[in-house]
């Protein structure tokens, strides 16, 4: 094999092997998104404290404006997708609860054009991250940690690895892969920025082997820098977790309660480096991102650069769909949130919009769930070696408080453990309502 | 509005019914070499058992109310090796006696399903054996000829030749006992691995009760730590007590006990360390049955014990949680 040379390398504990699905939207190159009529955007997209608004009812905004002033160390900033008349500023219902959003009418034109491309190696690490803050660039890989703090760890912290995650290992997404497909010399531009910020030597960039294309353009693309290394990984969920894939690459243990900055490591989605890119180069606020849609009722399965604020119910415009739909999920499979209204909008973590037909829907019903029968099969899936029956027993009963005994906190919420229960149970629901409950 | 549910979206297809049924599936070649070496009988037994298992987890259902979870197969399961667990000589109200109380008593009135303390069969087991030790301790000779072949002829009287099991020889007579019985010591290898000898009906044949358990192992609903630590103990305290370790194996409910009792999920530990701990328990507890107690035999008692300490062994040894120091 061609990736001979390479160690394929995974983590040992848990794990498991859901249908991929990735056949559906890999091969589909990225489109643009039509301009949406109206963009609803929320304030907080993001881990921390909610931008303070900054247009009230009855602006006209610009493309690219500051609508949303990043509050706080832990916050990001938030601008406008599309040039228009502010028709609302409203507490909105997004993934199910209620954030501060600015709601936008299209109105006027695109004023932005061709941005000027600044050169990125003079640039002074300080005006790197300055760009990074004020772009409001933060985790697309689900998470949102606003990237500007990640990248400024305490200085105690002594960081000497940069992990990039191209593992996308939930089933389905494929946005990541076209990216490095399509996007290979920015990422790796993005890459080298990231690093230049960090001041680290190393960087490893991690690809599931279900992306073997992506693998071999990376490594033709990297022969020449030696300190950029593609990593292939095992076809596993959560390859992709920020612990399994620490551990998978570089062996280290993220403690218990800790970032991986503990371990000195600084871990960075595909999307978010290219992101980091535009912010740099171009000063490109973060208002748009690629989005995987698909789902066997969708006609026009693809992977979508939508405009953030877009609402599912365009997209349904835009893509089509046959057939009644059952669920609406926002992210992948395993850990994304499904909506209940066509109103929710595309976040910059967003990484995809799954449409699932009534019959799929059905077929995981929680509300069904049955005793658990002590079948251990939720221990050996667990990445973290938890005991994810006891914690789905102990939830049943609500017992948030016991449920800290049996390590609640140190729970990732990837959903292997409901995966494979037989019971079908919805461990994860409990995991949730304990960490909200028992604090 | 669309249908709302926490993630994850999707699931394996792993069930409890799909489980059970594979279980009961395993369970198929011990059935019919009951019947080869016991006869119509033997059959009779295990279709009152399991109607008996069946009825009761109605009943008890709907007295309880609780949801009828007849189709997990479950019930099917504990009346199989209710009947398993006895001669073929008993009269047909123990196995009633013995389902009815497995499953009203052990199980259901503990919760149900993934509640119980103990192994509903086992319980069953053991009450029976105390309220008719007679019945329960007279052995016939298997068959000499294929007992499928009385099948047709609705033939279910047994023979009046009473004799003793191996192990209840082995614990009167010694070696020697056995040497006289079987002829030489190869030829009671290979009755005892084929089943060819007295003892209750589910339990003689070790190669059909391997070849089920191959089937769980290969389908990973049975995992290697119990039966594993189980076998390894009896044969290492064989070895130590100067027994013959094979003829333990292969003697008795060992077989049965070891891959489709001590394994029921809900009465035995959750983890890799505690399911060895458990199979030690069960290993060690047989053998000082086997060798010093009052009974020839000891499978059903040893799992039992430890069935009862398998809350406190899940309690003690956990997994050890990523990123927590210990």
């Amino acid at each position: 094999m061609w990736y001979s040379g390479l160690k394929i390398k995974t983590f040992r504990t848990g794990g498991v092997h859901p249908h991929e699905y990735k056949g559906l939207t890999e091969e589909c190159s990225i489109i643009n998104f039509p301009v949406p009529q109206k963009v609803i955007i929320p304030l907080s997209q993001h881990i921390g404290k909610t931008a303070k608004a900054l247009v009230k009812k009855g602006d006209m905004v610009s493309e690219y404006q500051l609508i949303g002033q990043k509050d706080g160390k832990i916050s990001a900033n938030v601008h406008s997708s599309i040039p228009g008349k502010v028709v609302d500023v409203v507490m909105a219902c997004i993934l199910n609860y209620q954030v501060l959003s600015v709601v936008i009418q299209l109105e006027g034109e695109f004023k932005t054009g061709n941005l000027k491309k600044d050169e990125w190696e003079p640039l002074k690490k300080e005006e790197i991250l300055k760009r990074i803050e004020s772009a409001g660039i933060v985790g697309m890989g689900g998470a949102g940690f606003p990237t500007d703090f990640k990248l400024s760890p305490p200085p105690d912290k002594k960081i000497d690895t940069l992990l990039v995650n191209g593992v996308e290992c939930e089933p389905y997404l494929t946005s990541d892969y076209r990216l490095m497909m399509e996007k290979t010399d920015e990422i790796v531009e993005g890459i080298k920025i990231v690093k230049k910020v960090l001041g680290v030597r190393t960087v490893f960039l991690g690809i599931e082997l279900n992306k073997k294309k992506a693998i071999k353009k990376f490594k033709d693309r990297l022969t020449s820098e030696s300190n950029i290394h593609v990593v292939p990984l095992k076809v596993k969920y959560p390859q992709g977790g920020e612990k399994q894939l620490i551990k998978a690459i570089l062996k280290r243990q993220v403690p218990s309660g800790g970032l991986p900055f503990d371990v000195g490591v600084i871990v960075s989605n595909i999307a978010t480096v290219y992101a980091v890119r535009e912010a740099v180069l171009f000063q490109k606020p973060l208002t748009e991102r690629v989005v995987t849609v698909a789902g066997t009722i969708v006609e026009k399965c693809g992977n979508y650069k939508i405009r953030v604020g877009t609402t599912v119910s365009e997209v349904i415009k835009e893509v089509g769909i046959h057939g009644p739909i059952g669920k609406v999920i926002m992210g992948g499979p395993m850990m994304g949130i499904n909506v209940s209204t066509v109103e929710a909008p595309v976040m910059k973590g967003t990484s995809g919009i799954l449409f699932f037909s009534e019959k799929e829907a059905r077929s995981i019903d929680y509300s069904f769930y049955k005793p658990c029968i002590h079948c251990s099969k939720c221990l050996e899936a667990c990445p973290v070696n938890l005991n994810p029956s006891m914690l789905s027993i102990l939830g049943e009963m609500e017992k948030w408080e016991d449920m800290k005994g049996y390590h609640l906190q140190d729970c990732i919420e990837c959903g292997c453990c409901s995966f494979v229960c037989p019971s079908r149970r919805p461990i994860v629901g409990w995991v949730k309502a304990g960490k909200a409950l028992s604090a | 509005m669309y249908r709302l549910s926490v993630s994850p979206h999707i699931h394996s297809k792993a069930s409890v019914s799909r489980i059970m049924w594979t279980f009961i599936v395993a369970l198929m070649p011990a059935m019919a070499a009951s019947i080869w070496f016991f006869g119509p009988r033997a059959l009779y037994l295990e279709i009152i058992s399991v109607a008996t298992a069946v009825i009761t987890e109605l009943l008890t259902g709907l007295l309880l109310k609780k949801r009828i979870t007849l189709s997990d197969g479950s019930a099917v399961i504990t009346g199989l090796l209710v009947a398993f667990n006895m001669p073929v000589s008993v009269p047909y109200y123990v196995p009633i006696v013995g389902s009815f109380f497995g499953i009203a008593i052990v199980k259901q009135l503990f919760g149900g399903l993934g509640y119980n303390i103990f192994n509903p069969a086992l319980a069953a087991r053991v009450f029976v054996m105390f309220a008719w030790l007679p019945e329960m301790t007279t052995w016939n000779a298997p068959l000499t000829t294929s007992g499928f072949s009385k099948l047709a002829g609705f033939n279910f009287s047994i023979d009046t030749i009473t004799t003793a099991t191996p192990l209840a020889i082995a614990k009167m007579k010694g070696m020697a006992g056995l040497l006289t019985e079987f002829g030489s010591k190869m030829g009671m290898y290979k009755d005892l691995f084929l089943g060819k000898c007295p003892g209750c009906i589910g339990e003689t044949s070790a190669l059909a009760l391997l070849l089920g358990a191959g089937l769980l192992l290969l389908t990973k609903i049975i995992r290697w730590p119990i039966p594993l630590s189980y076998l390894a103990t009896v044969v290492l305290i064989c070895l130590l007590s100067g027994n013959d370790p094979i003829f333990h194996l292969l003697s008795g409910g060992l077989i049965l006990g070891a891959f489709f009792m001590a394994t029921d999920y809900v009465t035995s530990p959750m983890t890799p360390k505690g399911m060895i701990l458990f199979g030690v328990g069960c290993g060690l507890v047989t053998m000082v049955l086997r060798l010093k107690g009052g009974l020839p035999e000891g499978v059903s008692f040893s799992i039992l014990f430890m069935n009862a300490l398998a809350p406190l062994i899940d309690r003690y040894f956990k997994n050890p949680v990523l990123g927590v120091k210990t």
